[in-house]
């Protein structure tokens, strides 16, 4: 401490008069910085603090969907007895509200099928929206398979990939049987062994390393 | 010069002409002259008011040496390309802010209020026709533009950092037309766009969260299309004006580039031997 204080008190030796000179230059005694510093640190974290008050707000209210769940949704899509196990029906589900036809999309109902080891009791809902880039895909009844328009993605009846450039099964619904309707509800995807996933975008793969390296988003619902 | 014109005042405002200054006081000769005077006048007038103008801003020495500035010989039309693309910008802007007058960024009403512009408001298909034709050439332009500047070595030092604000504004552009190419909403567009954004989604790790953020949910939601209308003609077109400002000030303070094809000019050399020769011969 001494030695500080000699060190900033240079000035001029007792009996010259006059105040003493700081030094280094600008500091006075015990001033860890000088003030013309002090003010312009000052100064410059009240200009970040005032610019962050209106930006940091703006970015988090462009980026809020990306953290929000959506409620979830279910749709009754017609009673049990009008599904068989055998072939797909196509049903038109909203999965968004409010915003007419662009909200809506098509799914391929069936029942569970005993032949692919399925229970009976439950329903196949499986996504038309290609797990290429999501171009919507049609059910080809004679051959069985789920074939794209925009690329030549084809699924096989349980909507695995059968040829074509996508990267994993098709999506699927989940369903439930509520007084014998069929209600449809959130999305899930699927790895390349059907076992159910949180929902991913289209191009996504699924399973193993992947799930760390396409992460789960927060605005899907978890995996049933 | 530098005072606002007199002749552009009423005369009760004008200054009372000095004594002497005028013919007033000799009668006869008065009339004939103060009109000759005033016809004086109103023909400096233009350059008063730019003298008036200059005199506040100082604009004179920035636009002279803004667009009076020095070109290397060899300069031609291939120059031409930035400008162009400029133009073709300003194309953009235009007929874009005349297009959202009648345009409405809904997913209800988005196809209905652009069939009524097209063919129910009056010059709608012309005006549309030119921002939809215009942004595929403000594309071309661009990118003749980088080819211009890196087929003529323009790039290289000090000019990289003027490289690197074309190549955002590349992007930039690119991003202009992906964000408009949703606003149509037909079928077409809206399939494009879901393509794109799944697209986006498949860059590892992030790629996920940004098709979220551009979607504002996880499926295509009720404000995807305001959000892609609200990038498209506020945030992507300021960001685009600001890089232009950036390019166009370094392109000014750096100048542009002579043609490939053009050496140095040796002559000087040549110039100082012939000196040292005729020198030599005078001696001998």
């Amino acid at each position: 401490m001494a030695e500080n204080d000699a060190d900033k008190t240079d000035g001029p030796v007792s009996g010259s008069g006059g105040l003493e000179k700081p030094h280094p230059a600008g500091y006075f005694e015990g001033e860890t910085m000088t003030r013309r510093a002090a003010f312009t640190v000052g100064g410059q974290a009240a200009g970040i603090a005032a610019v962050s008050i209106v930006a940091l707000p703006l970015v988090a209210f462009a980026v809020a969907p990306i953290l929000e769940t959506p409620e979830e949704v279910w749709e009754a899509v017609g009673s049990t007895d009008e599904f068989s196990a055998d072939v797909y029906l196509p049903v038109i589900i909203t999965i968004r509200s409010g915003i007419g036809e662009a909200g809506k999309t098509t799914a391929y109902v069936r029942q569970g099928s005993e032949d692919l080891g399925e229970d009976p009791a439950d329903y196949i809902a499986v996504s038309t929206r290609c797990a290429h880039l999501g171009c919507p895909v049609r059910f080809v009844r004679a051959a069985g398979i789920f074939s794209c328009p925009c690329h030549g993605g084809a699924y096989d009846f349980e909507g695995k990939v059968i040829g074509g450039p996508p990267v994993r099964p098709l999506d699927r619904f989940q369903t439930r049987v509520v007084a014998g309707q069929v209600e449809i509800g959130p999305r899930y995807s699927v790895t390349g062994d059907l076992e159910p996933v949180r929902a991913r975008d289209p191009g996504e793969f699924t399973g193993g390393i992947w799930e760390y390296l396409y992460p789960p988003r927060p605005s899907t619902a978890p995996a049933p | 010069m530098a005072k606002f014109p007199d002749t552009l005042l009423p005369k009760a405002l004008r200054k009372p002409a000095k004594p002497g200054e005028n013919g007033n006081s000799n009668g006869a000769s008065a009339n004939g002259e103060e009109k000759s005077v005033v016809v004086e006048k109103l023909k400096e007038a233009p350059v008063d008011l730019v003298g008036w103008v200059d005199e506040r801003t100082g604009a004179t020495p920035f636009l002279t040496g803004m667009l009076l500035r020095k070109v290397p010989k060899g300069t031609n039309w291939f120059y031409t390309l930035g400008s162009a693309t400029m133009f073709a910008f300003v194309v953009q802007a235009l007929t874009g802010v005349f297009l959202a007058m009648y345009y409405t960024p809904s997913p209800v009403e988005a196809y209905a209020s652009i069939t009524n512009l097209t063919n129910d408001v009056f010059m709608g298909e012309f005006v549309r026709g030119l921002h939809k034709w215009g942004a595929s050439v403000m594309i071309i332009l661009i990118f003749l533009h980088m080819g211009r500047v890196f087929f003529f070595g323009a790039y290289k030092y000090p000019r990289e950092l003027n490289w690197v604000i074309g190549v955002v504004l590349i992007v930039l552009t690119l991003v202009m037309g992906l964000t408009g190419y949703l606003l149509p909403f037909d079928q077409r567009s809206y399939w494009a766009t879901i393509v794109a954004m799944n697209i986006n989604g498949t860059g590892p790790i992030v790629g996920p969260y940004l098709a979220d953020f551009l979607r504002a949910g996880a499926e295509f939601e009720s404000t995807t299309l305001s959000r892609f209308y609200a990038l498209h003609m506020l945030l992507v077109p300021g960001a685009i004006i600001a890089m232009i400002g950036a390019h166009l000030y370094l392109v000014v303070k750096l100048g542009t580039t002579a043609p490939p094809w053009l050496r140095a000019d040796t002559k000087p050399k040549a110039l100082r031997t012939e000196k040292v020769k005729s020198q030599n011969g005078g001696g001998s």
